[in-house]
């Protein structure tokens, strides 16, 4: 409520007499709501038809743990402990054969587990510029001279029984996958200076390997600390602030090189917060917001809002309108080109945020 | 070719512990293979590690309530100091069989108490572990056994107990799930309003009366009003409960098996082996240190050498007390231990009460690259006081790059490896020219050279094995 602000609503204040955005502050988009002071780059995609904002989005018995809840997000199993994650199973539509090893890229020191799924290469990529095996090894003369070793002592990969012979393809893939890799910030120039945070760095990161043309479909970062159930009003301003302009200047980026019109950005949290502040923050809740941005998409507002009425809400936290396994399912669907049905595990109402 | 009783001491300690240095490795074989093992079942006689010591210094690592990761990390520096290392080993054992996680329980402290209590009793008897568990308030509302009331059964919690930790799947009927979690009734936890908003206050085991069903039950054959203690000694005295613990313990300490829910259908790979353990486990009331010294004693286990892919935390704990210097506290411990969630195994965090997929499927492209990044970073490090034994012990056999490489390999495990493999790496210590013992030039020293090809060793695929 304090990311996409229902300014108009008489009980946001009420709720939130102290952890709220100041009227004359809040970044208007209608009549209705507007987002957070610090969102100013998103305020200006939204206005060029950029921004898809799908609001309430959520599932049932929201567990209110963020584990648990990432979990949800990651496997679409919210009855039950899933192990393999939603994008996996994309991956494996988009690749069955898996020859890309970097058809989806992990940015981050492990691996998202929505990624995670049996016979899935997915590259883990920490940090671009010394993404690698034995990457430690100095100086360059010597890493190549150890890496060339390598690669002859996993050679030949096969023949040496199943256990064996899966560890010698791995890491013949994890090399490829580094050789792959390294062409990208090498081939790489522009002349914008991304933001200086640690999601910046990753959506350059991001935007190196897709400009290399390697064939990679989909990439996964996060930032955290959003977590704010005390001082709220100074951490949520920095986290915006850092967010929107690592994309905008993702985007300005990818327009300058003729490279944005083939993807979309998807954003999302576990959960919303709790409707009404702590006094410092506010707490775990259920229902939140997702966006979608990009020029393939088709800016405006989806879904409902949830109520705020304190007779509509559910232990204190709005009530999701709309299942977050639909908003997977417009993405596989209408931008990935895939059967969505056994990715998401069913059938979900499909918000209309693609441009055709 | 190679000395077998360091061999086999070798083996012992990657199993029943986190590895062991040629130093510790030489001194144990001077002692003996079977005074090691009961050392090793004798936690008691060993100076415990100084956990307030740790707490001194990073107290916010105790309790840490719903902190992402941080809960772990003094079991972290546990396991790399502990004089014991069968005890530990044997919390992540049980950790991996009774997996419970934060993604649900959202309580660090709870499951910290749990693995304190595997600490404790581990070595003892199974059923006393199983009614801890049954007790357990992080258990209790992992698996929803707070919602098992006498009016309406949850039979999340009661069908676990049979189907993953000790019966398996095949050996009851859906009326046995239902008469076993009836008997759980009223088994539940209290707890209070969280401290802070990151915090929790401690949870407690209570048993209520009025809400737990005392009506008459048939389980597996039996029929008598149980309560939850009883309907363990009826499922203990099962065969297939037997059987299913030990082919647990055999995957653990002997050799990789098929991933748990495919037990059912695909036999064991070593059968008599399971028997075995088996048989002892019910003829020793499912005492498990006498188990587990008849199974560290055993040939089918003397043989087993190699026969695991090195979990995430064997990765990272056996380097670390390998290469040595991580005996104060320090805040590197967090680092070590988000290592091992890198590497695929978030402690206390398991993917499923299933517990982690083992042996092969901790392999893939990204944590075989952190497995190795890990293990050749620190292994370069001169000054600390494991490797510079290394070293020290490299530069007694000369300078001939054939004596060295076997002398590396000798070091590093004794570790076998193929023909052609071994060829390569004499190869590249030739192509390194002179090991020039009298050269610390951190580039052209015998150092340096020598720490090239302990690096090579360690990216390994025989490297990932225990």
């Amino acid at each position: 409520m304090n990311t996409v602000v229902p300014y108009a609503d008489p009980l946001y204040r009420d709720y939130r007499p102290i952890v709220n955005v100041g009227e004359d502050d809040v970044l208007i988009l209608d009549d209705q709501v507007g987002l957070h002071p610090s969102m100013g780059p998103i305020q200006k995609m939204y206005q060029d038809g950029d921004v898809a904002i799908i609001h309430g989005v959520g599932y049932e018995n929201s567990p209110r743990s963020h584990f648990r809840s990432m979990d949800i997000w990651h496997t679409c199993e919210p009855d039950s402990l899933g192990t393999e994650g939603w994008l996996a199973r994309v991956v494996r539509d988009l690749d069955p054969t898996a020859e890309n090893v970097v058809t989806a890229v992990s940015m981050g020191p492990s691996l998202f587990r929505a990624l995670v799924g049996p016979n899935v290469p997915v590259a883990t990529v920490e940090n671009i510029n010394s993404y690698g095996m034995l990457t430690g090894l100095t100086p360059e003369e010597k890493l190549s001279r150890v890496l060339s070793r390598y690669r002859r002592m996993y050679s030949p990969a096969i023949g040496t029984g199943p256990v064996m012979d899966f560890l010698g393809q791995t890491g013949i893939d994890a090399l490829k996958g580094a050789d792959i890799l390294a062409a990208a910030p090498a081939n790489y120039t522009s002349d914008i200076e991304y933001a200086n945070s640690t999601i910046a760095d990753k959506l350059k990161g991001i935007a190196q390997i897709h400009m290399a043309g390697l064939g990679s479909r989909i990439f996964y970062c996060d930032h955290g600390g959003f977590d704010t159930h005390a001082d709220q009003i100074n951490t949520h301003t920095r986290l915006w602030t850092e967010v929107s302009t690592a994309i905008r200047d993702f985007f300005d980026d990818l327009e300058a090189k003729g490279k944005a019109d083939n993807v979309i950005m998807f954003l999302y949290s576990e959960f919303g917060r709790r409707v009404y502040d702590n006094g410092a923050g506010t707490d775990h809740g259920a229902g939140g917001v997702c966006l979608a941005i990009g020029k393939g998409v088709k800016g405006g507002q989806y879904g409902q809002y949830p109520s705020t009425k304190a007779s509509d809400l559910d232990q204190g936290d709005l009530i999701p309108s709309i299942d977050f396994r639909s908003v997977y399912t417009t993405i596989v669907e209408d931008w990935m080109g895939l059967d969505a049905v056994p990715i998401v595990g069913g059938n979900f109402e499909k918000p209309e945020f693609i441009l055709n | 070719m190679g000395d077998a009783k360091l061999e086999l001491m070798a083996h012992l300690m990657r199993r029943a512990g986190f590895g062991a240095s040629r130093d510790e490795l030489e001194r144990r074989v001077a002692v003996g293979y079977e005074e090691t093992v009961e050392e090793l079942l004798h936690p008691e006689l060993q100076e415990p590690v100084d956990y307030h010591e740790f707490l001194r210094y990073y107290p916010l690592w105790w309790k840490a309530g719903t902190m992402g990761g941080n809960g772990h990390a003094g079991w972290v520096w546990r396991m790399i100091n502990t004089k014991a290392p069968l005890q530990e080993k044997l919390c992540l054992f049980y950790h991996q069989l009774f997996a419970t996680g934060v993604a649900k329980v959202d309580h660090y402290d709870e499951i910290e108490d749990m693995i304190d209590m595997f600490r404790e009793k581990g070595l003892g008897n199974y059923k006393a572990i199983l009614m801890e568990i049954a007790r357990s308030p992080a258990m209790i509302y992992w698996l929803d056994n707070h919602e098992n009331h006498a009016t309406s059964v949850n039979e999340n919690w009661g069908r676990e107990l049979l189907e993953l930790f000790t019966m398996g799947i095949g050996n009851y009927t859906e009326t046995d799930v239902r008469e076993c979690s009836r008997a759980f009734t009223g088994w539940t936890l209290i707890h209070k309003l969280p401290r802070f908003h990151m915090g929790r206050f401690d949870w407690e085991f209570e048993f209520r009366p009025e809400d737990h069903d005392a009506g008459e039950k048939t389980f597996l054959g039996h029929t008598g009003n149980f309560d939850g203690e009883e309907i363990v000694d009826i499922i203990l005295a099962q065969p297939a409960t037997a059987n299913f613990i030990a082919r647990h313990l055999y995957s653990f300490f002997v050799a990789d098996e098929a991933q748990v829910p495919a037990w059912s259908v695909t036999p064991p790979n070593d059968p008599e082996a399971v028997q075995f353990i088996a048989d002892a486990l019910m003829k020793n009331d499912y005492h498990i240190e006498t188990v587990l010294r008849m199974v560290f004693n055993s040939a089918f286990f003397k043989e087993a050498l190699f026969a695991k892919v090195k979990n995430p935390t064997e990765v990272v704990i056996g380097t670390l007390r390998l290469v040595g210097d991580t005996e104060r506290p320090s805040p590197q411990t967090i680092d070590w231990s988000f290592e091992i969630t890198y590497m695929g195994q978030d402690l206390m965090n398991p993917p499923s009460v299933e517990g982690w997929h083992s042996g092969i499927e901790w392999i893939n492209s990204g944590t075989l690259m952190k497995r190795t990044n890990f293990v050749a970073e620190l292994i370069s490090e001169h000054d600390r006081p494991g490797v510079a034994r290394i070293i020290d012990r490299l530069k007694m056999v000369g300078e001939s790059p054939e004596a060295i490489v076997d002398a590396c390999l000798d070091v590093m495990g004794p570790l076998e490896i193929p023909t052609d493999a071994r060829r390569e790496l004499i190869e590249h210590a030739e192509s390194l020219g002179r090991f020039d013992w009298d050269n610390n030039s951190p580039l052209e020293g015998g150092a340096a050279k020598v720490s090239e090809i302990l690096q090579l060793i360690v990216s390994l695929r025989e490297y990932q094995f225990a």
